[in-house]
């Protein structure tokens, strides 16, 4: 576990000192969440609240990934990580946990903002939300490390990202839109189901990632 | 050798699935004669599943031999995914318009074969955009085997959604179909299938020799 902490450890001081990720995330969720609330004037926010907060968290998360591992390739800080003694599986575990981080504070604090442009309330509901936000950002960001990781070596760079991150998200942010509602609705006898599968994608694109990762960052 | 036999197939068995789809096959009741754009929508949309297979079966041996035959293997079946989920969506288009007068209803099954389809178009653009070969698929490996796993959990995840689709009418719970129609979607499907293989074995042999002519000029650079 040890490796893993260091990863993260280095990961949030950095961040703490130029703030780059965690601003753009959170201006650019903020801003989609605004336009979709003025794209959407006079409609049911009830009924649309819980695609846009998702459609805001999935953009505003791949602008961190981005962010995340073309730090690493910029500077080729990767041949050093990869020079350290730690086992590329680490390696994985600790990106994912770094990600996971900041892009769950940049959420977190996006989430009252769209609470009051959308006029809905503040209750438990919303602690619900915030679990489930937990759960769709870890499966978002287990296989969005990866995934940036790819797309950084490419020709492309950046770009390529949301081509590769959106139909692979597919389920994820499906799961989340519909527990987000079933929440909102204060029904929210099957919630379960989408539960699940956020937990199965999770579980199983952290494993799988543990074990392709050598193979994105073999040289 | 292979390929000339699979092409006659192919080109003797469409024939006779046209014959079984819109002559042998009786009107059905309810959809009349709209039903028979049926026996080309199911086989195309079981053939744009097998891809998916056969895509996450070339990736994990290439990562396994790291032979490029397994590469070339799995991008080639991921070409024919993108061609199989296109012919299935517009037959199925066809369909949704003239029985539930919509294009697109938005049922779960349509949302899970645009979303394989746009799984395989990422697949080829994250290659088009590798000018390394041994990157290109090394890294476009890892995205398959991936992409794969993501084929089941996507069916999960809107497996519950009501569904206007219709039943299935093959396999054990497929009940109620008339043999008749049921041979002329096995039929059509064996047609579908010897299409597939011989485009399928064309686009190895073409993929062969791009991969041979890149060599070649790398060669020639390096001298």
């Amino acid at each position: 576990m040890r490796p893993v902490a260091a990863i993260v450890a280095k990961d949030i001081a950095i961040e703490y000192k130029n703030k780059e990720a965690f601003t753009s995330m959170l201006l650019f969720g903020l801003l989609v969440v605004v336009v979709f609330s003025f794209a959407f004037e006079g409609s049911d926010r009830k009924l649309l609240a819980p695609g846009m907060l998702w459609v805001a968290y999935s953009f505003a998360g791949i602008l961190g990934l981005n962010r995340s591992l073309n730090m690493e390739i910029d500077n080729d800080c990767l041949q050093g990580l990869l020079l350290s003694p730690l086992s590329r599986g680490d390696l994985y575990l600790g990106k994912v946990a770094g990600n996971l981080v900041f892009t769950l504070i940049a959420e977190l604090v996006i989430l009252p903002f769209f609470v009051i442009l959308n006029n809905l309330a503040f209750n438990r509901a919303l602690l619900w939300i915030a679990g489930i936000t937990l759960l769709g950002t870890l499966g978002f960001v287990a296989i969005g490390t990866t995934l940036s990781l790819i797309s950084a070596q490419t020709r492309m760079k950046e770009v390529l990202l949301p081509v590769l991150q959106i139909p692979m998200t597919f389920p994820v942010i499906l799961s989340a839109v519909q527990a987000t509602s079933l929440v909102m609705s204060e029904d929210a006898k099957g919630i379960s189901f989408p539960l699940s599968v956020l937990g199965i994608f999770s579980t199983v694109y952290i494993t799988a990632s543990y074990f392709v990762f050598e193979y994105i960052v073999e040289e | 050798m292979k390929s000339r036999i699979l092409g006659v197939a192919s080109i003797v068995g469409i024939a006779v699935a046209l014959y079984f789809a819109l002559v042998y096959a009786p009107t059905e009741q309810t959809m009349g004669t709209l039903q028979r754009v049926f026996y080309f929508h199911l086989p195309q949309a079981i053939l744009s599943y097998l891809a998916a297979f056969l895509v996450g079966f070339g990736s994990l041996m290439y990562l396994a031999t790291r032979d490029l035959k397994w590469d070339r293997f799995a991008y080639c079946n991921a070409e024919l995914g993108v061609l199989f989920t296109t012919t299935t969506l517009v037959t199925g288009m066809i369909w949704g318009r003239l029985a539930w007068n919509v294009w697109w209803a938005g049922d779960a099954r349509t949302n899970l074969e645009l979303i394989l389809g746009l799984l395989y178009v990422g697949y080829l653009m994250l290659r088009a955009y590798l000018p390394e070969r041994e990157k290109r698929a090394r890294l476009s490996t890892v995205f398959g085997f991936l992409a794969v796993l993501d084929v089941p959990i996507n069916y999960g995840a809107i497996y519950w959604w009501e569904t206007q689709h219709p039943k299935p009418v093959l396999g054990p719970r497929g009940g109620g179909a008339d043999p008749d129609i049921k041979l002329a979607i096995y039929v059509s499907l064996l047609a579908f299938a010897f299409v597939y293989a011989w485009l399928l074995t064309k686009r190895l042999q073409v993929a062969q020799l791009e991969d041979e002519v890149g060599s070649l000029e790398s060669t020639m650079e390096a001298s």
